[in-house]
């Protein structure tokens, strides 16, 4: 078996002490800077980069990878226990799993997240290793046009996100595209909705909208109520998943872990859409979807599980094709370069060793962040306990101070404030924010696409159908529209025929 | 994406913050000798300031010779990555720092380019820099991709000739050195092509690899791997000698289009009205790396290669830049590229 020899390899490359000592380093470092909100992975790998130049080109992939992926375990914690989110992922974790941590579960949701994860990580491990070069040919089938489709299925999946009404969710997913247009453009550098501020000219911040509309928001909303105003939790139910909760985990983790794992593959983007479409699925297919955004279960272990597989499958473009799916693959690259290694089809050929090291690395990886998260969880559970008016001045400050040292902009800081103000408001409304964030985030990826496949198509639109990728995309879309916006005309038809009675 | 500057400007200060704190350990070692004394040149550490992101190419050039440079010096050399703007930041700095030669700056063929892509520039390259010298040339090569019907360079002239309105040729953003070849190719065979702008030489690789666009020109750092597993169809690099790792791929004068000559050249400097002995031992120093064989190994795995002793020196450099400032004003005024 071809397949055992090279695991074999894999593994005598990454059980070598210095491999396993960097491997930990990097998934600790990874939970730390996920669980901090602010400072991403990206940031971190950015600036450990030139430490590793000294090492040997395998542990320095080891350990950058393992950030990376350490990084996607921990950012779910956050969004668990304060509402948090660090990443677009973790906002979906924080719909059901903040919930639980409301009713006394945190336990029970960082468990899920943290087995769930592994579960993923384990299996995309084995994809990787066993059909990595395959699974790269078919992502190259993935144009343009292609990702303007797979994007939009992602948009109006996620209206599943909502609690409410499909036409709130709409709204709120279309006010998030425009909140992504704001900046230069990229194909003109023509500035946009930047009010002649220097300060927009790059944007809005990821972080400021995710922070501003699921944390202050939230803070605003317990300081509301009298029994929140004291503690989030008064009472822990129970620190472990019960046995209704691991048999209802099973499933979701499953499916989550083959989205993720395919999606992931897709460079132009597939990965941030995994955990969205996980909960959309585990929704939707769900005997009680009325217990989604109150608190299940499934609603945190799918989308954990596909996040953590996109993570470790988001690695095969890069190493089997040489080519970088996210800014933390890029500075990847980088390393490879600068150690000598040509990234490029080849590696997997001329540097076996490190090749099947980096995939073995990062099942050790997942091991040691289980190791390390379990643990944790009696932990971060008790934080939970401290009263509510000395935690909430805390979030506030360390939210406040790690979007700041992202771009020392103070107006990183007033847009918190802002968007804390705007998801109060949407609350109020009964609108919500999640659907808002993902427009916001897969908003420029929409436009950049669809931009991108009337360029090369000279503005003929007829590729969005003619290419048989985009039309299948397209023709779920169509699907998942009239599927998500029909219990909606029925329920209100519903209403009115029990009102005539 | 957008969140990615915003992290890398993250690293920059943390990266910035560590620069500074060592500099003032050191300077607190070396006791009251202080910067500036050209004779006692370097009794601190020289910072070199790279305005790209570490892992780049231009920084991998810039670490690789950082080391030899300051073993004939005789003192330590920081590499420091300030990012933004096309390289426009890092250069900003240093041409507001402090001429004593302690502030560095490694910078490319975007320093020439970059007074006819922005509007408020903030420096002059050729008043507020003092030259030290060119320290390699990275060359480019022209890749299609794999089904791509041309076979030669002279193909693919009389082809995009042909079919101006159906090739397609990627780049990696406004500014970037695969967008300047692309417009030097669209001036040198006077056409003019649709253009694909990407976010980065990633992405625009990706899609020329799937075969979602149809050519491009990029450095052979990134093409290489590429070409060498045939995975995109290679035409020609565009320098005056073939390159080492790619030794079947024909020149561009070779290849019968001597006019389209470009490649990534880098060069060092240093603020304007820094002592002229302190920028002579830069330069000197600079010599001994380029001639280091480590270095000379280290820059052909990249595809490239140190240039010839005569070229590393502040006139030489002065000679390039001053050249190229005017072959690219004229090209992107030409192009009608909107400045920004």
């Amino acid at each position: 078996m071809e397949l055992l020899d090279n695991l074999a390899l894999g593994f005598s490359t990454a059980l070598l002490v210095q491999n396993v000592l960097y491997c930990f380093v990097g998934v600790l470092l990874g939970t730390a800077v996920g669980v901090l909100p602010g400072i991403g992975p990206t940031a971190t790998v950015a600036m450990l980069l030139p430490i590793t130049f000294s090492f040997e080109p395998v542990t320095a992939l080891i350990m950058l990878a393992g950030i990376y992926y350490g990084a996607q375990y921990g950012g779910s914690t956050t969004a668990i226990l304060i509402n948090l989110p660090g990443e677009s992922s973790a906002a979906v974790t924080a719909l059901d799993g903040h919930e639980m941590a409301r009713q006394g579960r945190a336990g029970p949701a960082l468990a899920a997240a943290a087995i769930g994860s592994f579960v993923a990580g384990t299996v995309a491990t084995v994809a990787l290793a066993a059909a990595a070069p395959p699974l790269a040919s078919v992502a190259l089938k993935f144009g343009p046009a292609d990702y303007f489709s797979l994007v939009l299925f992602g948009l109006i999946v996620s209206i599943a996100l909502a609690r409410g009404t499909a036409l709130k969710a709409l709204a709120m997913i279309a006010l998030g595209v425009l909140l992504g247009t704001v900046g230069q453009d990229i194909y003109t550098g023509t500035p946009r909705f930047v009010f002649e501020q220097r300060e927009l000219y790059g944007g809005i911040d990821f972080v400021s909208v995710a922070v501003g509309l699921f944390g202050v928001a939230e803070i605003l909303r317990n300081l509301e109520n009298e029994q929140t105003r004291t503690a989030i939790v008064s009472k822990v139910i129970n620190l472990w998943p019960t046995r209704e909760d691991r048999r209802r985990i099973v499933a979701p983790i499953l499916r989550g872990t083959g989205l993720g794992a395919a999606l992931g593959v897709l460079p132009g983007g597939g990965h941030v859409l995994a955990s969205f479409t996980s909960y959309a699925v585990e929704k939707r297919i769900s005997r009680r979807p009325q217990e989604f955004g109150r608190g299940a279960i499934e609603g945190v272990a799918g989308p954990e599980s596909a996040n953590n597989a996109a993570a470790q499958t988001s690695f095969i473009p890069l190493l089997t094709l040489g080519l970088p799916a996210h800014p933390v693959m890029a500075l990847m690259i980088g390393a490879f370069i600068v150690h000598g290694i040509t990234p490029g089809p080849n590696v997997i050929n001329d540097e076996p060793a490190l090749f099947w090291g980096l995939i073995a690395s990062m099942w050790i990886g997942n091991v040691l962040l289980l190791l390390l998260n379990l643990p944790l969880i009696g932990l971060w559970v008790r934080m939970l306990r401290i009263p509510y008016q000395v935690l909430f001045p805390m979030i506030i400050l360390f939210a406040a101070i790690g979007t700041y040292s992202l771009n020392s902009n103070a107006y990183d800081v007033y847009a918190i404030a802002f968007f804390g103000i705007l998801g109060y408001i949407l609350i109020k409304c009964g609108c919500e924010p999640a659907p808002l964030l993902l427009g916001f985030v897969l908003g420029p990826l929409l436009e950049e696409n669809l931009r991108r496949a009337l360029i090369i198509s000279r503005g003929d639109p007829s590729v969005f159908l003619t290419r048989p990728i985009s039309a299948a995309l397209l023709a779920l879309a169509v699907v998942a529209l009239v599927v998500a916006v029909l219990p909606t005309i029925r329920r209100r038809r519903a209403v009115v025929f029990a009102e005539e009675d | 994406m957008r969140t990615t500057s915003r992290y890398r400007a993250t690293a920059r200060m943390i990266a910035a913050i560590g620069v500074v704190s060592l500099a003032a350990a050191c300077s607190g070692n070396g006791g009251a000798a202080g910067g500036g004394d050209a004779a006692n040149y370097p009794d601190e550490n020289i910072t070199i300031v790279v305005p790209f992101s570490a892992g780049g190419p231009t920084d991998t050039v810039t670490r690789m010779i950082a080391e030899p440079m300051a073993a004939k010096l005789g003192g330590k050399i920081v590499v420091q990555n300030v990012e933004g703007a096309g390289g426009t930041v890092g250069a900003g700095d240093v041409a507001r720092a402090k001429p004593d030669g302690y502030t560095v700056l490694m910078h490319h063929i975007g320093m020439s380019t970059a007074p006819a892509l922005y509007k408020s520039l903030g420096y002059k390259p050729l008043e507020d820099f003092e030259t030290v010298g060119l320290v390699t040339e990275v060359p480019m090569t022209i890749v299609a991709r794999k089904d791509f019907a041309p076979a030669t360079l002279q193909d693919l002239v009389t082809h995009v000739k042909a079919n101006a309105n159906k090739v397609t040729l990627a780049n990696a953003g406004i500014g970037a050195a695969s967008h300047l070849c692309g417009l030097l190719f669209q001036s040198t065979t006077g056409v003019k092509l649709q253009e694909v702008p990407y976010q980065g030489t990633g992405p625009a690789l990706t899609d020329l690899v799937g075969g979602q666009v149809d050519f491009m020109c990029d450095q052979t750092t990134n093409t290489s791997g590429q070409i060498a597993a045939g995975k995109v169809k290679a035409y020609a690099v565009t320098t005056p000698e073939r390159v080492k790792s790619l030794p079947d791929l024909p020149t561009t004068t070779e290849a019968g289009l001597p006019q389209l000559k470009v490649s990534v050249w880098h060069g060092l400097y240093v603020p304007a009205d820094t002592p002229p002995e302190i920028v002579q031992k830069l330069s000197e120093a600079l010599k001994v790396a380029l001639a280091d064989q480590g270095v000379i190994d280290q820059m052909a795995k990249l595809g490239t290669a140190p240039v010839p002793a005569q070229d590393a020196t502040p006139d030489a450099h002065r000679a390039k830049l001053d050249e190229q400032l005017g072959t690219w004003a004229k090209i992107i005024a030409d192009s009608g590229v909107k400045v920004s």
